[in-house]
Protein backbone atom coordinates (compact mmCIF):
# COMPACT_ATOMS: atom_id res chain seq x y z
CA UNK A 1 0.00 0.00 0.00
CA UNK A 2 1.61 3.44 -1.06
CA UNK A 3 0.76 5.20 2.36
CA UNK A 4 2.46 2.50 4.21
CA UNK A 5 5.63 3.23 2.34
CA UNK A 6 5.54 7.31 2.72
CA UNK A 7 4.73 6.57 6.51
CA UNK A 8 8.82 5.97 6.98
CA UNK A 9 10.67 3.44 8.90
CA UNK A 10 9.04 3.16 12.44
CA UNK A 11 5.60 2.67 10.98
CA UNK A 12 4.58 -0.26 13.19
CA UNK A 13 2.81 -3.29 11.33
CA UNK A 14 -0.38 -2.75 10.19
CA UNK A 15 -1.06 1.02 10.66
CA UNK A 16 -1.85 1.58 7.20
CA UNK A 17 -4.63 -0.69 7.67
CA UNK A 18 -6.03 0.87 10.82
CA UNK A 19 -5.78 4.49 10.08
CA UNK A 20 -8.42 5.50 7.72
CA UNK A 21 -7.22 8.74 5.31
CA UNK A 22 -9.86 11.30 4.19
CA UNK A 23 -9.08 12.20 0.37
CA UNK A 24 -7.70 15.84 1.61
CA UNK A 25 -5.41 14.09 4.29
CA UNK A 26 -4.07 12.03 1.27
CA UNK A 27 -3.76 14.76 -0.74
CA UNK A 28 -1.69 16.47 1.87
CA UNK A 29 0.39 13.50 2.95
CA UNK A 30 1.06 12.87 -1.17
CA UNK A 31 2.63 16.63 -1.30
CA UNK A 32 -0.37 17.45 -2.99
CA UNK A 33 -0.41 20.74 -1.00
CA UNK A 34 3.40 21.41 -0.88
CA UNK A 35 5.91 19.74 0.85
CA UNK A 36 5.77 21.74 4.20
CA UNK A 37 2.48 20.31 4.51
CA UNK A 38 3.60 17.19 3.52
CA UNK A 39 5.91 17.12 5.96
CA UNK A 40 3.78 18.14 8.99
CA UNK A 41 1.25 15.52 7.40
CA UNK A 42 3.58 12.53 7.57
CA UNK A 43 4.27 13.30 11.13
CA UNK A 44 1.00 14.04 11.90
CA UNK A 45 0.18 10.60 10.79
CA UNK A 46 2.73 8.70 12.03
CA UNK A 47 2.05 9.89 15.71
CA UNK A 48 -1.63 9.61 15.15
CA UNK A 49 -0.49 5.81 13.87
CA UNK A 50 1.47 5.15 17.69
CA UNK A 51 -1.87 5.91 19.53
CA UNK A 52 -3.78 3.01 16.94
CA UNK A 53 -6.61 5.94 16.35
CA UNK A 54 -8.79 5.11 13.23
CA UNK A 55 -9.09 8.28 12.08
CA UNK A 56 -8.25 12.08 12.12
CA UNK A 57 -10.91 14.92 12.48
CA UNK A 58 -10.79 18.24 11.97
CA UNK A 59 -10.31 21.85 14.13
CA UNK A 60 -10.62 25.09 14.06
CA UNK A 61 -8.01 26.86 16.14
CA UNK A 62 -4.51 26.03 17.30
CA UNK A 63 -1.78 27.37 19.99
CA UNK A 64 1.28 26.88 19.47
CA UNK A 65 3.81 26.23 22.03
CA UNK A 66 6.59 25.02 19.20
CA UNK A 67 7.36 29.05 19.62
CA UNK A 68 9.40 27.89 22.45
CA UNK A 69 13.37 28.01 21.43
CA UNK A 70 14.78 25.18 23.05
CA UNK A 71 18.11 24.96 21.18
CA UNK A 72 19.42 24.11 17.41
CA UNK A 73 17.05 21.03 16.63
CA UNK A 74 13.41 23.22 17.25
CA UNK A 75 15.16 26.24 15.58
CA UNK A 76 15.79 23.82 12.41
CA UNK A 77 12.46 22.53 12.60
CA UNK A 78 10.84 25.65 12.55
CA UNK A 79 12.67 27.11 9.74
CA UNK A 80 12.42 23.53 7.93
CA UNK A 81 8.56 24.30 7.94
CA UNK A 82 8.80 27.50 6.95
CA UNK A 83 11.23 27.27 4.02
CA UNK A 84 8.93 24.43 2.95
CA UNK A 85 6.15 26.77 2.45
CA UNK A 86 4.32 25.73 5.24
CA UNK A 87 1.27 27.87 6.24
CA UNK A 88 -1.26 27.25 9.00
CA UNK A 89 -4.74 26.23 8.17
CA UNK A 90 -6.50 27.64 11.20
CA UNK A 91 -6.14 30.47 13.44
CA UNK A 92 -3.37 29.83 15.80
CA UNK A 93 -1.84 31.83 18.37
CA UNK A 94 1.34 31.50 19.54
CA UNK A 95 2.65 30.68 23.24
CA UNK A 96 5.78 32.31 24.98
CA UNK A 97 8.82 32.55 22.60
CA UNK A 98 13.00 32.18 23.99
CA UNK A 99 12.83 36.04 24.13
CA UNK A 100 11.61 39.18 25.21
CA UNK A 101 11.97 40.96 20.95
CA UNK A 102 12.45 44.31 22.25
CA UNK A 103 13.50 44.18 26.28
CA UNK A 104 15.84 41.46 25.99
CA UNK A 105 19.38 43.52 26.38
CA UNK A 106 17.86 44.73 29.64
CA UNK A 107 18.95 41.29 31.02
CA UNK A 108 21.88 39.26 30.36
CA UNK A 109 20.41 36.97 27.76
CA UNK A 110 23.87 35.95 25.47
CA UNK A 111 23.34 38.08 21.60
CA UNK A 112 23.32 34.80 20.32
CA UNK A 113 20.44 33.19 22.18
CA UNK A 114 18.69 36.22 21.46
CA UNK A 115 19.34 36.01 17.76
CA UNK A 116 17.85 32.39 18.02
CA UNK A 117 15.11 32.62 19.41
CA UNK A 118 14.40 35.41 17.33
CA UNK A 119 14.44 33.93 14.14
CA UNK A 120 12.43 31.13 15.61
CA UNK A 121 9.66 34.26 16.62
CA UNK A 122 9.83 34.82 12.51
CA UNK A 123 9.82 31.25 11.48
CA UNK A 124 6.37 30.77 13.09
CA UNK A 125 4.89 34.39 12.10
CA UNK A 126 5.67 33.86 8.75
CA UNK A 127 4.02 29.94 8.95
CA UNK A 128 0.92 32.59 9.43
CA UNK A 129 0.53 32.22 13.70
CA UNK A 130 -0.94 35.76 15.40
CA UNK A 131 2.48 36.42 17.63
CA UNK A 132 0.28 36.55 21.10
CA UNK A 133 3.60 35.55 22.84
CA UNK A 134 1.85 34.28 25.43
CA UNK A 135 0.88 31.41 28.12
CA UNK A 136 -2.41 32.68 28.69
CA UNK A 137 -4.18 33.35 25.41
CA UNK A 138 -7.55 32.01 26.95
CA UNK A 139 -7.11 35.82 28.14
CA UNK A 140 -6.84 37.54 24.87
CA UNK A 141 -8.74 37.48 21.75
CA UNK A 142 -7.72 33.61 20.89
CA UNK A 143 -9.68 32.97 23.81
CA UNK A 144 -11.75 29.41 22.21
CA UNK A 145 -15.75 29.01 23.46
CA UNK A 146 -16.83 26.27 24.80
CA UNK A 147 -17.09 22.80 22.58
CA UNK A 148 -14.83 24.21 19.95
CA UNK A 149 -12.36 21.73 18.91
CA UNK A 150 -8.85 23.24 19.06
CA UNK A 151 -5.24 21.72 19.66
CA UNK A 152 -3.78 23.54 21.93
CA UNK A 153 0.01 23.24 23.02
CA UNK A 154 1.00 24.14 26.46
CA UNK A 155 0.00 22.73 29.94
CA UNK A 156 -1.51 24.96 31.55
CA UNK A 157 -3.63 26.28 28.20
CA UNK A 158 -4.35 22.96 27.70
CA UNK A 159 -5.70 22.58 31.20
CA UNK A 160 -7.80 25.92 31.56
CA UNK A 161 -9.10 25.38 27.79
CA UNK A 162 -10.57 22.56 28.70
CA UNK A 163 -11.66 22.85 32.10
CA UNK A 164 -12.76 26.68 32.48
CA UNK A 165 -14.36 27.08 28.76
CA UNK A 166 -15.21 23.57 27.98
CA UNK A 167 -13.28 23.89 24.63
CA UNK A 168 -11.81 20.65 23.18
CA UNK A 169 -8.32 19.79 23.27
CA UNK A 170 -5.79 17.09 23.51
CA UNK A 171 -2.34 17.66 25.58
CA UNK A 172 -0.30 18.69 22.45
CA UNK A 173 3.19 18.71 22.82
CA UNK A 174 5.85 20.98 20.79
CA UNK A 175 5.97 19.95 17.51
CA UNK A 176 2.59 18.29 17.01
CA UNK A 177 0.79 21.42 17.93
CA UNK A 178 2.09 22.94 14.29
CA UNK A 179 1.45 20.10 12.14
CA UNK A 180 -1.85 19.82 13.35
CA UNK A 181 -2.28 24.21 12.44
CA UNK A 182 -0.63 23.74 9.26
CA UNK A 183 -2.87 20.73 8.34
CA UNK A 184 -6.07 21.63 10.34
CA UNK A 185 -6.48 18.05 11.64
CA UNK A 186 -5.92 15.70 14.42
CA UNK A 187 -6.07 12.37 15.99
CA UNK A 188 -10.16 11.76 16.63
CA UNK A 189 -9.47 10.81 20.45
CA UNK A 190 -9.16 11.48 23.83
CA UNK A 191 -10.30 14.84 25.08
CA UNK A 192 -11.63 15.79 21.90
CA UNK A 193 -14.79 13.15 22.43
CA UNK A 194 -17.20 13.65 24.91
CA UNK A 195 -17.48 10.59 26.03
CA UNK A 196 -13.59 10.17 27.54
CA UNK A 197 -14.38 13.70 29.50
CA UNK A 198 -15.77 12.20 32.45
CA UNK A 199 -14.35 12.70 35.77
CA UNK A 200 -12.06 9.79 37.28
CA UNK A 201 -10.57 10.85 40.62
CA UNK A 202 -12.91 12.60 43.08
CA UNK A 203 -11.06 14.78 45.31
CA UNK A 204 -13.79 16.34 48.54
CA UNK A 205 -12.95 19.31 50.61
CA UNK A 206 -13.01 18.66 54.37
CA UNK A 207 -13.35 21.44 56.46
CA UNK A 208 -11.41 23.59 54.32
CA UNK A 209 -12.52 27.61 56.04
CA UNK A 210 -13.50 29.79 53.60
CA UNK A 211 -11.05 32.48 54.87
CA UNK A 212 -8.72 30.08 52.88
CA UNK A 213 -10.64 29.03 49.91
CA UNK A 214 -10.52 33.09 49.49
CA UNK A 215 -6.80 33.42 49.38
CA UNK A 216 -5.05 33.00 46.32
CA UNK A 217 -2.43 30.57 47.54
CA UNK A 218 -4.81 28.10 48.30
CA UNK A 219 -5.53 27.52 44.01
CA UNK A 220 -1.87 26.91 43.24
CA UNK A 221 -1.09 25.01 46.27
CA UNK A 222 -4.32 22.68 45.76
CA UNK A 223 -3.46 21.67 42.31
CA UNK A 224 -0.17 21.33 43.04
CA UNK A 225 -1.46 18.83 45.65
CA UNK A 226 -3.99 17.38 43.37
CA UNK A 227 -1.97 16.75 40.31
CA UNK A 228 0.94 14.96 42.45
CA UNK A 229 -2.50 12.56 43.03
CA UNK A 230 -3.89 12.19 40.13
CA UNK A 231 -0.77 12.28 37.52
CA UNK A 232 -3.10 12.24 34.16
CA UNK A 233 -6.31 11.28 35.10
CA UNK A 234 -9.07 13.25 35.32
CA UNK A 235 -10.40 15.27 38.39
CA UNK A 236 -13.08 16.07 40.22
CA UNK A 237 -13.05 18.88 42.91
CA UNK A 238 -16.45 18.87 44.82
CA UNK A 239 -17.16 20.81 48.43
CA UNK A 240 -15.61 24.46 47.10
CA UNK A 241 -17.86 27.01 48.85
CA UNK A 242 -16.47 29.96 47.43
CA UNK A 243 -16.76 31.04 43.84
CA UNK A 244 -13.65 31.28 42.64
CA UNK A 245 -11.88 34.02 39.98
CA UNK A 246 -10.57 33.45 36.96
CA UNK A 247 -6.68 34.08 37.68
CA UNK A 248 -7.39 31.61 40.54
CA UNK A 249 -8.57 29.09 38.31
CA UNK A 250 -5.59 29.34 36.00
CA UNK A 251 -3.29 28.96 39.31
CA UNK A 252 -5.13 25.78 39.66
CA UNK A 253 -4.70 24.44 36.63
CA UNK A 254 -1.36 25.79 35.66
CA UNK A 255 -0.26 23.49 39.23
CA UNK A 256 -1.79 20.73 38.52
CA UNK A 257 -0.38 20.45 34.64
CA UNK A 258 3.07 21.10 36.39
CA UNK A 259 3.18 18.44 39.69
CA UNK A 260 0.49 15.84 37.14
CA UNK A 261 -0.11 16.30 33.60
CA UNK A 262 -3.98 17.28 34.12
CA UNK A 263 -5.13 18.23 31.07
CA UNK A 264 -9.02 18.47 32.18
CA UNK A 265 -10.50 18.88 35.48
CA UNK A 266 -14.08 19.81 37.29
CA UNK A 267 -15.06 21.52 39.79
CA UNK A 268 -18.60 20.77 40.90
CA UNK A 269 -20.69 24.05 40.53
CA UNK A 270 -18.30 26.03 39.18
CA UNK A 271 -17.05 24.65 35.97
CA UNK A 272 -18.98 24.35 32.56
CA UNK A 273 -19.24 20.56 32.31
CA UNK A 274 -19.63 20.45 36.15
CA UNK A 275 -23.06 21.48 37.41
CA UNK A 276 -23.44 18.37 39.53
CA UNK A 277 -21.43 15.67 40.68
CA UNK A 278 -23.08 13.44 38.43
CA UNK A 279 -22.71 15.22 35.14
CA UNK A 280 -18.58 15.83 36.24
CA UNK A 281 -18.54 12.32 36.02
CA UNK A 282 -20.92 11.36 33.04
CA UNK A 283 -23.01 8.94 35.21
CA UNK A 284 -19.71 7.08 36.30
CA UNK A 285 -18.81 6.02 39.86
CA UNK A 286 -15.15 7.83 40.71
CA UNK A 287 -12.48 5.11 40.08
CA UNK A 288 -10.41 6.91 43.16
CA UNK A 289 -11.51 9.45 45.68
CA UNK A 290 -9.68 11.00 48.29
CA UNK A 291 -9.95 13.93 51.15
CA UNK A 292 -8.69 17.23 50.81
CA UNK A 293 -7.72 18.54 54.39
CA UNK A 294 -5.62 21.50 55.66
CA UNK A 295 -3.24 18.65 56.70
CA UNK A 296 -2.80 17.42 53.54
CA UNK A 297 -2.40 21.42 51.81
CA UNK A 298 0.03 22.37 54.60
CA UNK A 299 2.27 19.36 53.22
CA UNK A 300 1.48 20.66 49.46
CA UNK A 301 2.66 24.09 50.36
CA UNK A 302 5.30 22.82 52.06
CA UNK A 303 6.62 21.17 49.19
CA UNK A 304 6.60 23.81 46.77
CA UNK A 305 9.63 25.30 48.81
CA UNK A 306 12.96 24.23 48.44
CA UNK A 307 14.53 26.62 50.57
CA UNK A 308 15.45 26.86 54.51
CA UNK A 309 16.48 30.02 55.41
CA UNK A 310 15.57 33.92 54.74
CA UNK A 311 18.24 34.56 51.86
CA UNK A 312 16.01 35.93 49.03
CA UNK A 313 17.36 37.18 45.42
CA UNK A 314 14.50 37.74 43.48
CA UNK A 315 10.53 37.84 43.36
CA UNK A 316 9.59 36.45 40.63
CA UNK A 317 5.39 36.73 38.94
CA UNK A 318 3.51 35.68 36.28
CA UNK A 319 3.13 31.77 35.37
CA UNK A 320 0.98 31.76 33.80
CA UNK A 321 1.45 35.08 31.94
CA UNK A 322 0.14 38.47 34.69
CA UNK A 323 -3.48 39.42 33.45
CA UNK A 324 -4.56 42.74 33.98
CA UNK A 325 -6.77 41.82 36.60
CA UNK A 326 -3.78 40.68 38.75
CA UNK A 327 -1.80 43.87 37.85
CA UNK A 328 -4.89 45.32 39.44
CA UNK A 329 -4.11 43.56 42.47
CA UNK A 330 -0.83 43.78 42.98
CA UNK A 331 -0.77 47.66 42.36
CA UNK A 332 -2.08 48.65 45.65
CA UNK A 333 0.31 46.29 47.21
CA UNK A 334 2.97 47.97 46.17
CA UNK A 335 2.18 51.79 46.64
CA UNK A 336 4.65 54.21 48.71
CA UNK A 337 6.76 50.90 48.99
CA UNK A 338 10.44 50.05 47.65
CA UNK A 339 12.12 47.34 46.87
CA UNK A 340 15.13 46.00 48.80
CA UNK A 341 18.40 47.06 46.52
CA UNK A 342 18.98 43.56 47.18
CA UNK A 343 16.51 41.79 45.62
CA UNK A 344 15.11 42.26 41.73
CA UNK A 345 11.28 42.48 41.69
CA UNK A 346 10.19 40.95 38.23
CA UNK A 347 6.46 40.42 36.01
CA UNK A 348 6.34 38.68 33.15
CA UNK A 349 3.24 39.04 31.27
CA UNK A 350 2.49 39.18 27.48
CA UNK A 351 2.53 42.58 25.38
CA UNK A 352 -1.45 43.03 25.61
CA UNK A 353 -1.31 42.93 29.12
CA UNK A 354 1.14 44.67 29.94
CA UNK A 355 -0.35 47.64 27.55
CA UNK A 356 -3.60 47.09 28.87
CA UNK A 357 -1.96 47.85 32.68
CA UNK A 358 0.00 50.73 31.70
CA UNK A 359 -3.31 51.90 30.00
CA UNK A 360 -4.80 51.85 33.30
CA UNK A 361 -2.12 53.16 35.51
CA UNK A 362 -1.07 49.86 37.05
CA UNK A 363 2.84 49.92 35.97
CA UNK A 364 3.44 53.28 37.54
CA UNK A 365 3.79 51.70 41.16
CA UNK A 366 5.58 48.70 39.82
CA UNK A 367 7.96 50.85 38.61
CA UNK A 368 8.39 53.31 41.44
CA UNK A 369 8.82 49.91 43.53
CA UNK A 370 12.03 48.99 41.80
CA UNK A 371 9.91 46.17 39.55
CA UNK A 372 10.37 45.52 36.23
CA UNK A 373 8.10 43.57 33.41
CA UNK A 374 9.21 41.52 30.53
CA UNK A 375 6.99 40.41 28.48
CA UNK A 376 6.87 37.55 25.26
CA UNK A 377 8.51 35.16 27.62
CA UNK A 378 9.46 34.08 31.19
CA UNK A 379 11.96 33.08 33.10
CA UNK A 380 11.92 29.38 32.85
CA UNK A 381 12.02 29.77 28.86
CA UNK A 382 15.15 32.42 28.08
CA UNK A 383 17.67 32.66 30.10
CA UNK A 384 17.25 36.78 31.69
CA UNK A 385 19.05 35.69 35.36
CA UNK A 386 22.56 36.72 36.79
CA UNK A 387 24.27 33.79 37.70
CA UNK A 388 23.71 35.54 41.31
CA UNK A 389 20.48 34.39 41.67
CA UNK A 390 19.97 31.68 43.95
CA UNK A 391 16.82 31.99 45.73
CA UNK A 392 13.59 32.75 43.95
CA UNK A 393 10.57 33.55 45.96
CA UNK A 394 7.27 33.16 43.82
CA UNK A 395 3.18 32.90 44.37
CA UNK A 396 3.39 30.55 41.13
CA UNK A 397 3.17 26.56 41.63
CA UNK A 398 4.63 26.31 37.89
CA UNK A 399 7.93 28.67 38.93
CA UNK A 400 8.32 26.94 42.51
CA UNK A 401 7.85 23.27 40.75
CA UNK A 402 9.87 24.07 37.68
CA UNK A 403 13.00 26.39 38.99
CA UNK A 404 14.99 24.07 40.84
CA UNK A 405 15.82 21.87 37.84
CA UNK A 406 15.67 24.20 35.09
CA UNK A 407 16.74 27.15 36.72
CA UNK A 408 19.18 25.59 39.38
CA UNK A 409 17.74 28.20 42.18
CA UNK A 410 16.47 27.12 45.80
CA UNK A 411 12.64 28.79 45.62
CA UNK A 412 10.24 30.25 48.30
CA UNK A 413 6.49 29.51 47.60
CA UNK A 414 4.44 32.93 49.63
CA UNK A 415 0.87 34.52 48.41
CA UNK A 416 1.13 37.58 46.47
CA UNK A 417 1.40 39.86 49.84
CA UNK A 418 3.96 37.68 51.42
CA UNK A 419 6.10 38.61 48.08
CA UNK A 420 5.81 41.92 48.13
CA UNK A 421 6.81 41.82 51.48
CA UNK A 422 9.74 39.70 51.35
CA UNK A 423 11.10 41.81 48.70
CA UNK A 424 10.81 45.19 51.00
CA UNK A 425 12.18 43.48 53.69
CA UNK A 426 15.28 41.85 51.61
CA UNK A 427 14.64 38.49 53.44
CA UNK A 428 11.96 35.88 53.02
CA UNK A 429 8.44 36.77 55.24
CA UNK A 430 5.51 34.32 54.88
CA UNK A 431 2.34 35.76 56.49
CA UNK A 432 1.67 31.93 58.48
CA UNK A 433 -1.89 33.21 60.04
CA UNK A 434 -4.14 31.38 57.61
CA UNK A 435 -2.12 28.26 57.62
CA UNK A 436 -1.03 27.09 60.95
CA UNK A 437 -2.38 24.25 62.62
CA UNK B 1 22.48 -15.03 26.09
CA UNK B 2 19.84 -13.71 28.51
CA UNK B 3 16.05 -12.96 28.83
CA UNK B 4 14.36 -11.75 25.78
CA UNK B 5 11.52 -9.60 25.73
CA UNK B 6 9.28 -9.32 23.10
CA UNK B 7 7.62 -5.43 22.98
CA UNK B 8 5.48 -3.41 20.64
CA UNK B 9 7.54 -1.24 18.19
CA UNK B 10 7.21 2.57 18.48
CA UNK B 11 9.72 3.73 16.67
CA UNK B 12 11.65 0.92 15.10
CA UNK B 13 15.54 1.17 15.50
CA UNK B 14 18.41 -1.02 17.15
CA UNK B 15 20.07 0.49 20.02
CA UNK B 16 21.49 -1.06 23.12
CA UNK B 17 23.45 -0.05 26.36
CA UNK B 18 23.14 -0.22 30.19
CA UNK B 19 19.79 -0.07 31.29
CA UNK B 20 18.40 2.53 33.73
CA UNK B 21 15.32 2.10 35.13
CA UNK B 22 12.39 4.01 36.76
CA UNK B 23 8.98 3.31 38.11
CA UNK B 24 8.56 7.58 38.31
CA UNK B 25 7.00 9.24 34.96
CA UNK B 26 9.46 12.22 34.26
CA UNK B 27 9.04 15.42 32.51
CA UNK B 28 11.75 15.96 30.09
CA UNK B 29 11.67 20.17 30.30
CA UNK B 30 12.85 20.91 33.77
CA UNK B 31 14.00 17.14 34.12
CA UNK B 32 16.91 16.11 31.35
CA UNK B 33 19.69 18.09 30.67
CA UNK B 34 19.81 18.02 26.70
CA UNK B 35 23.60 19.22 26.87
CA UNK B 36 24.66 16.40 28.91
CA UNK B 37 21.87 13.72 29.74
CA UNK B 38 22.05 14.24 33.10
CA UNK B 39 18.25 13.83 34.62
CA UNK B 40 17.98 16.86 36.92
CA UNK B 41 14.15 16.82 38.13
CA UNK B 42 15.80 17.04 41.47
CA UNK B 43 12.44 15.86 42.95
CA UNK B 44 12.77 12.08 40.83
CA UNK B 45 14.82 9.25 41.68
CA UNK B 46 17.12 9.49 38.64
CA UNK B 47 17.96 12.97 39.49
CA UNK B 48 21.93 13.45 39.12
CA UNK B 49 22.19 9.76 36.67
CA UNK B 50 23.20 10.05 33.42
CA UNK B 51 20.80 9.06 30.90
CA UNK B 52 22.70 9.70 27.93
CA UNK B 53 23.88 6.55 25.95
CA UNK B 54 21.80 4.31 28.14
CA UNK B 55 18.62 2.02 27.41
CA UNK B 56 16.33 4.21 29.95
CA UNK B 57 12.73 2.53 30.54
CA UNK B 58 10.41 4.47 32.43
CA UNK B 59 6.79 3.85 32.59
CA UNK B 60 5.75 7.38 30.64
CA UNK B 61 6.67 10.99 30.20
CA UNK B 62 5.03 13.35 32.19
CA UNK B 63 4.14 17.27 32.92
CA UNK B 64 4.84 20.00 30.54
CA UNK B 65 4.30 19.74 26.72
CA UNK B 66 8.10 21.05 26.03
CA UNK B 67 9.28 17.19 26.74
CA UNK B 68 8.94 16.23 23.49
CA UNK B 69 11.52 19.61 22.02
CA UNK B 70 13.65 18.77 25.02
CA UNK B 71 13.72 15.27 23.73
CA UNK B 72 14.26 16.10 20.21
CA UNK B 73 17.22 18.39 20.93
CA UNK B 74 18.64 15.72 22.90
CA UNK B 75 18.23 13.45 20.00
CA UNK B 76 20.05 16.12 17.65
CA UNK B 77 23.12 16.91 19.48
CA UNK B 78 23.38 12.84 20.85
CA UNK B 79 22.70 13.01 24.18
CA UNK B 80 19.57 11.04 24.32
CA UNK B 81 19.59 7.24 25.53
CA UNK B 82 20.41 4.75 23.42
CA UNK B 83 16.97 3.37 23.02
CA UNK B 84 13.64 3.85 25.12
CA UNK B 85 11.37 1.28 26.83
CA UNK B 86 8.07 2.69 28.01
CA UNK B 87 4.87 0.63 29.76
CA UNK B 88 2.47 1.22 26.77
CA UNK B 89 2.86 3.79 23.86
CA UNK B 90 4.41 7.40 25.29
CA UNK B 91 3.20 9.62 22.30
CA UNK B 92 5.40 12.60 23.55
CA UNK B 93 8.42 10.79 23.27
CA UNK B 94 7.42 9.45 20.17
CA UNK B 95 6.91 12.57 18.72
CA UNK B 96 10.22 13.89 19.29
CA UNK B 97 11.75 10.80 18.29
CA UNK B 98 9.58 10.31 14.86
CA UNK B 99 10.61 14.20 14.26
CA UNK B 100 14.12 13.37 15.01
CA UNK B 101 13.93 10.63 12.41
CA UNK B 102 11.63 12.70 9.47
CA UNK B 103 13.73 16.18 10.12
CA UNK B 104 17.32 14.95 11.13
CA UNK B 105 17.27 11.36 10.18
CA UNK B 106 18.50 10.31 13.79
CA UNK B 107 15.14 8.62 15.24
CA UNK B 108 15.57 7.06 18.81
CA UNK B 109 14.42 3.71 18.80
CA UNK B 110 11.25 3.06 21.36
CA UNK B 111 9.60 -0.04 22.33
CA UNK B 112 6.55 -0.35 24.49
CA UNK B 113 6.51 -3.41 27.20
CA UNK B 114 3.31 -4.85 29.51
CA UNK B 115 3.45 -3.24 32.74
CA UNK B 116 4.49 -7.34 33.77
CA UNK B 117 7.39 -7.10 31.54
CA UNK B 118 9.03 -3.64 32.62
CA UNK B 119 9.09 -5.42 36.10
CA UNK B 120 11.74 -7.52 34.64
CA UNK B 121 14.23 -4.58 34.01
CA UNK B 122 16.88 -3.79 36.30
CA UNK B 123 19.07 -1.06 35.97
CA UNK B 124 22.88 -2.08 35.09
CA UNK B 125 21.52 -4.96 32.89
CA UNK B 126 23.03 -4.96 29.66
CA UNK B 127 19.33 -4.24 26.65
CA UNK B 128 19.85 -4.35 23.12
CA UNK B 129 16.75 -3.37 21.69
CA UNK B 130 16.21 -4.71 18.08
CA UNK B 131 14.22 -3.14 15.39
CA UNK B 132 11.23 -5.62 15.38
CA UNK B 133 10.68 -4.44 19.34
CA UNK B 134 12.81 -7.34 21.11
CA UNK B 135 14.80 -6.39 24.42
CA UNK B 136 17.25 -8.71 24.62
CA UNK B 137 18.46 -8.92 28.69
CA UNK B 138 22.45 -9.39 29.62
CA UNK B 139 24.59 -9.20 32.51
CA UNK B 140 24.66 -6.74 34.91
Amino acid sequence: MDSGRQLGVGVPAGLEMTLELSARDRELLAGDHGPGARLAMSILVRVAGVTGVERLMDITGAHIDSSLYMGDATLAFAERLASLGAKVAVPSSLNVSGVDEHGWKDWPVPPAWAASAHRQMVAYQTMGCTPTWTCAPYQTKARPVFGQQIAWGESNAICFANSVIGARTERYPDLLDICAAITGRVPEAGLHLDTNRGGQDLFRLRDIPESIQRDDAFYPVLGHLIGKITQERIPVIEGLTVVPAEDQLKALCAATASSGAVALLHIVGVTPEAPTKEAAFRGANPERIFDVTMDGLRAARAELTTSAGAALDMVVLGSPHFSVAEFRQLAPLLVGRRRHPNVEFLVTSSRIMSLLAQDAGLLEPLEAFGGKVTVDTCVLTTPMLRPEIKTLMTNSAKYAYYSPGLLRTAVVFGSLADCVESAVLGRVFRDESLWVA
Amino acid sequence: MGRVIRGEVIVAGAGSGPLLVTDQALSFWGGYDQLTGEIIDRRHPLSGQIAAGTVLALPASRGSSTTSAVFLEAAKAGTAPAAIITIGPDRFLALASIVADEVFGKGIPMVAVSAADFGLLVTGTMAVVSPDGRVELGST
